[in-house]
C-alpha cells in the first residue's frame, strides 16, 4: 500500500500552495464573494494559466489529469486558502458533459480559463435529487425549446452557456443553452460567492446528452470528490488557526489550550479530521469503480464531510470565543464555506440514505 | 406530585395570552417570528405598551413599582409572550441594573435611574468584557481613578451588545490593583455622551451588527455614578447574574421554534414526500423535541423551588447549558430542512421594497444568518464550559 502521492500531484499542489499563499489573501477574497461575479476574474485566469483546470481533466480531453486523485488534490489546496474561484462549478462539472457531447472546442476554452459554463440541474423542489426534474423540453424545430426555473446555479453570471436538464418524454437530458435565451436573478450565498435563479420560457436548447440521469451521476461524482477535499483543505486551516488560538489566548493567566475540557474536544477534532482525510481518499479511489461500490464510497464520504464539518465548524468557533463570531476574523468565513458544503450536491442525510439503499444492492 | 399549575396560574395564562394577541402589534410580531433584526424604535415601542400596562417591569417588587409576581408567574408570562413571537425584553436595564441598583444603589440612584428605564428614555448597555478579560472577567483593567469629586475613566470595553444605541452603559472598572484580582474592581454608571467616549462596531459573520466596542479616553465620570462602595463591584457583578436567572433556559422561544420548524418540515418535500416524513430528518426533529420536553420539566422543577424561596445556583448553569444548546440545534434543523436554499444570502427579502429573488421560503430567509449568529449562545453570558465548570465546583466539590 502507498498513500503518498504522485510526484506530478505533489508538483500541482506545491505550486498551487504558492501561487495562493504569495497573492491571495483572504480579504480581497471575501469582499468579492459578496459582490457580482462573486469570485476574482483574474485569479481564476491565473489559476487556469498554472494548470489547475487542466489536471481535471484526461488527456484526451486536452488535459493531464482527470483522476480521483487530482481532482483531490487541487481542491484540497484551494479549500486551504478558502478560494472562491469557480473550478468546480463552471470547469469541472461541465467540461466532461460538454466533452461526451463532442463539445471539444468549448472544453478548450474551459481548460484555457476563457470561457465558463454553468450546469442549471437543481429544481426549487429537488432537495438534492437531480432527477426531481419539473422543467420540460419539446421539439421545436432542428431542436428543443425549455420552459421551467432551476435554483442555486452557482457562478452563472458571464457564463458562455448553460447546460439544462429537462424532461423530455423519454426521461431527463442535458441541453445547452444559450446566456441571452435565459432570464437570470443574482444573488449573494452566504459563504461568499454568487448564485441565480433561472426562468426558462420556451428557451431554445440543443441536445447535448440523451441520457441526463446518468451524465449527471457521473458530474455528481466528480463534484463530491471535489468538495469533499476542499473541505478536507478548510478543516485542516482550521485545525491550524484553533491550535494557534490554544496557545496564544491566555485567560485566568494560562493559554486556553492548558483547561482539559479544550484539549479533549481539540483531541477529538484532530482524530475527526483523520477520519475525514481517510473518507476523501476512499472517494478519490472509488470514482472510476464498479457499481454499487461507487455509489457506496461517495455517499458515505460526502456523509462524513457533513458531519465532521459540522463539528469542525461550530467547536473550532466555541474554542475562539467571542473572537470566533466576527467577521473581521478569519475563521468565520472558513466555518461558513464549510457548512454551507453540506448544502452542495447533498447533505449528510441525503447521502446517508443513499448509503443504506446503495448497500442493500451490494 | 402535581405537574399543572393551579387554576389561577392558569387563568393568568389565559389572560397574557388574550392580552397579547390584542395589543402585539403585527409587524413586531411578524419581525421576531422571522428573525429578522429589530430596529431601536422597534424594540422601544414594544417596551411602551407594556409599561403602560405595568408589565414591563414584571419582575421587580411591588415597592420599586413592579407587578411583584414570583418565579412562576414570570415564567408563565415570559412564556406566553415568546410563544405569541414578542419582541425579547432587552435585559441590560430591567433585569441586570435594576436589581442591583434596588440593592445596592442609593436613593439618589433608583429614583432617577429606574423611572428612566421604564419609559424608553435611557437605552443601556453592559460594559463588563474586555479584549483580555473574557472567560477571567476579573482580570479587567479599565481603570478608574478618584480626582476630587470625578473618576477619570481609561480603558476598552467590547462585545458591547446593542451599545450603537445606548445612553448609558454600566461597568466594571479597576479602582485598585491590591489585593486578589475581584478585590480592586467598581460598579460605575457612566453616560455615554461624555467625551472621550467612542463606540466602533463590530461586524459578526452573518453580517450584522449588534455588539461594538467602546473606548473610554480620560472620561470624566462624576463620584455619585459609582454604585455601592468601592472596589465591591464584584460583589454586585456576582448578585447581577445569579438573579433572574429561572428563565434562562427560553423554553417558550425554543417550543415556538420546533413548532414554526416542523410546520417548514411538513411543507417542503424530499423525494416527493413531506421531510417530516423522512425518516432521518423526522428522528432529528424527535430527538431535539425529546430534549425540550424534558427540560421543560427540568425548568418546572427549579421554578417550583424558586417559588419556595430556594436561589437557583447550579441549576441556572444547568439551564443554560441545555437552553442554549436546543436552541442551536433547532437553529441548525431550521437551515437543514431548507435545503439548497439555504445558501442565499438575502435577508433583505422582508424590507419593503424588495424586489430581487426569493430562494427560500417565506419567513425563513434568514436561517443560515440565524443559525451562526447562534453560536454566540454558548460563549456569551459565561460560556458552556465555565457553566460546567460551575456545576462542578458547586455540585461534586471537584
Ligand atoms: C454576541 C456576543 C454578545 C456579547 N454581549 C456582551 C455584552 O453586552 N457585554 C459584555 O460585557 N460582554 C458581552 N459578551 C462577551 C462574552 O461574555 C464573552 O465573549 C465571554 O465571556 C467569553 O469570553 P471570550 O470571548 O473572551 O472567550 P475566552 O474567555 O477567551 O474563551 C475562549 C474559549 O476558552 C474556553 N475557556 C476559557 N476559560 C476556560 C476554563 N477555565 N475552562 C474551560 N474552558 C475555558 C471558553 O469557554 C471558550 O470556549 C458578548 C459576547 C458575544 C459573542
Amino acid at each position: 500500500m502507498d498513500f503518498t502521492h504522485t510526484d506530478t500531484r505533489r508538483m500541482l499542489a506545491d505550486t498551487i500552495e504558492r501561487y495562493l499563499r504569495d497573492k491571495y489573501p483572504l480579504a480581497p477574497r471575501v469582499e468579492a464573494g459578496n459582490a457580482a461575479p462573486g469570485f476574482q476574474p483574474a485569479h481564476y485566469e491565473g489559476l487556469a494559466e498554472l494548470g489547475v483546470i487542466a489536471a481535471l481533466f484526461p488527456e484526451d480531453q486536452g488535459g493531464f489529469g482527470g483522476e480521483g486523485f487530482d481532482i483531490a488534490v487541487v481542491f484540497e489546496e484551494l479549500g486551504k486558502r478558502l478560494v472562491n474561484e469557480p473550478a468546480l462549478d463552471n470547469a469541472l462539472v461541465p467540461g466532461p458533459i460538454l466533452a461526451a457531447a463532442g463539445k471539444m472546442d468549448a472544453v478548450e476554452e474551459i481548460i484555457a480559463g476563457s470561457a465558463r459554463y454553468a450546469l442549471a440541474a437543481e429544481e426549487p423542489q429537488a432537495f438534492y435529487d437531480l432527477t426531481e426534474v419539473e422543467t420540460k423540453a419539446v421539439k421545436s424545430g432542428d431542436g428543443y425549446a425549455l420552459s421551467g426555473t432551476k435554483s442555486v446555479v452557482k457562478y452563472a453570471s458571464g457564463c458562455a452557456g448553460f447546460i439544462v436538464s429537462a424532461r423530455t418524454d423519454a426521461g431527463i437530458s442535458l441541453f445547452l443553452v444559450a446566456p441571452d435565451a435565459i432570464e437570470l436573478r443574482e444573488y449573494n450565498t452566504v459563504d461568499g460567492g454568487q448564485a441565480c435563479e433561472i426562468t426558462l420560457d420556451g428557451a431554445p436548447g440543443e441536445m447535448l446528452v440523451e441520457d441526463g440521469a446518468s451524465a449527471l451521476d457521473a458530474a455528481s461524482g466528480r463534484a463530491i470528490v471535489a468538495l469533499s477535499a476542499e473541505a478536507l483543505g478548510i478543516m485542516a486551516t482550521i485545525r491550524e488557526m484553533t491550535i494557534d488560538y490554544l496557545r496564544q489566548r491566555k485567560q485566568f493567566g494560562v493559554p486556553i489550550g492548558k483547561f482539559q475540557a479544550l484539549q479533549h474536544r481539540m483531541a477529538e477534532m484532530l482524530l475527526e479530521i483523520e477520519q475525514a482525510r481517510s473518507a476523501v481518499i476512499n472517494a478519490a479511489a472509488a470514482l472510476e469503480k464498479p457499481q454499487p461500490e461507487r455509489d457506496r464510497v461517495l455517499a458515505a464520504t460526502k456523509y462524513s464531510i457533513g458531519r465532521i464539518g459540522r463539528l469542525v465548524a461550530e467547536e473550532s468557533i466555541q474554542m475562539h470565543g467571542g473572537i470566533g463570531m466576527t467577521w473581521e476574523f478569519d475563521l468565520g468565513h472558513f466555518a461558513k464555506r464549510l457548512i454551507l458544503i453540506d448544502h452542495e450536491w447533498g447533505d449528510q442525510d441525503f447521502h446517508l440514505a443513499r448509503f443504506i439503499n446503495a448497500s442493500r444492492a451490494a | 406530585m402535581d405537574l399543572n399549575f393551579t387554576p389561577e396560574e392558569q387563568d393568568f395564562r389565559t389572560e397574557v395570552r388574550n392580552w397579547l394577541a390584542d395589543n402585539l402589534p403585527e409587524d413586531l410580531a411578524t419581525k421576531t417570528r422571522n428573525d429578522a433584526p429589530l430596529t431601536k424604535d422597534d424594540m422601544v415601542r414594544w417596551q411602551v405598551i407594556l409599561n403602560d400596562k405595568g408589565w414591563l417591569t414584571y419582575g421587580w417588587p411591588t415597592e420599586f413599582g413592579g407587578a411583584g409576581w414570583g418565579p412562576v408567574k414570570q415564567f408563565i408570562f415570559e412564556d406566553e409572550m415568546a410563544r405569541a413571537c414578542a419582541p425579547r425584553i432587552l435585559p441590560f436595564g430591567l433585569k441586570m441594573l435594576a436589581p442591583v441598583l434596588m440593592k445596592f444603589g442609593s436613593k439618589e440612584q433608583q429614583d432617577h435611574y429606574l423611572p428612566r428605564m421604564c419609559d424608553g428614555t435611557d437605552w443601556w448597555c453592559q460594559g463588563y468584557s474586555e479584549p483580555g478579560a473574557g472567560s477571567d472577567l476579573a482580570s479587567l483593567k479599565t481603570a478608574a481613578v478618584r480626582s476630587g469629586d470625578h473618576y477619570v475613566v481609561n480603558g476598552q470595553k467590547t462585545w458591547t451588545t446593542l451599545g450603537q444605541y445606548a445612553d448609558w452603559i454600566f461597568c466594571l472598572v479597576r479602582t485598585s490593583k491590591e489585593g486578589k484580582p475581584q478585590e480592586g474592581i467598581s460598579f460605575l454608571l457612566i453616560d455615554m455622551k461624555s467625551p472621550g467616549i467612542e463606540v466602533r462596531p463590530i461586524r459578526t459573520i452573518d453580517g450584522g451588527h449588534e455588539v461594538n466596542e467602546v473606548f473610554f479616553t480620560d472620561v470624566k465620570v462624576p463620584a455619585e455614578n459609582l454604585v455601592g462602595e468601592e472596589n465591591k463591584g464584584w460583589t454586585y457583578a456576582k448578585y447581577l447574574l445569579t438573579h433572574e436567572r429561572t428563565n434562562i433556559a427560553g423554553v417558550g422561544k425554543s417550543n415556538q421554534e420546533l413548532d414554526r420548524l416542523k410546520a417548514l418540515a411538513r411543507s417542503q418535500k424530499r423525494g416527493g414526500k413531506p421531510l417530516s416524513e423522512d425518516p432521518l430528518f423526522a428522528a432529528r426533529m424527535a430527538r431535539v423535541e425529546i430534549d425540550l420536553m424534558n427540560m421543560e420539566i427540568t425548568n418546572l422543577r427549579v421554578l417550583a423551588e424558586a417559588e419556595a424561596g430556594g436561589v437557583p445556583g447550579p441549576e441556572s448553569s444547568m439551564l443554560k447549558i441545555l437552553g442554549t444548546e436546543i436552541e442551536q440545534e433547532l437553529t441548525d434543523l431550521t437551515r437543514r430542512a431548507l435545503g439548497r436554499s439555504a445558501t442565499a444570502l438575502t435577508p433583505e427579502v422582508d424590507e419593503p421594497g424588495y424586489n430581487g429573488p426569493h430562494v427560500a421560503p417565506e419567513g425563513f430567509n434568514n436561517a443560515t444568518g440565524v443559525y451562526f449568529n447562534h453560536r454566540k449562545t454558548t460563549i456569551y453570558g459565561g460560556s458552556n464550559e465555565i457553566q460546567k465548570n460551575i456545576i462542578t465546583k458547586m455540585i461534586t466539590g471537584l
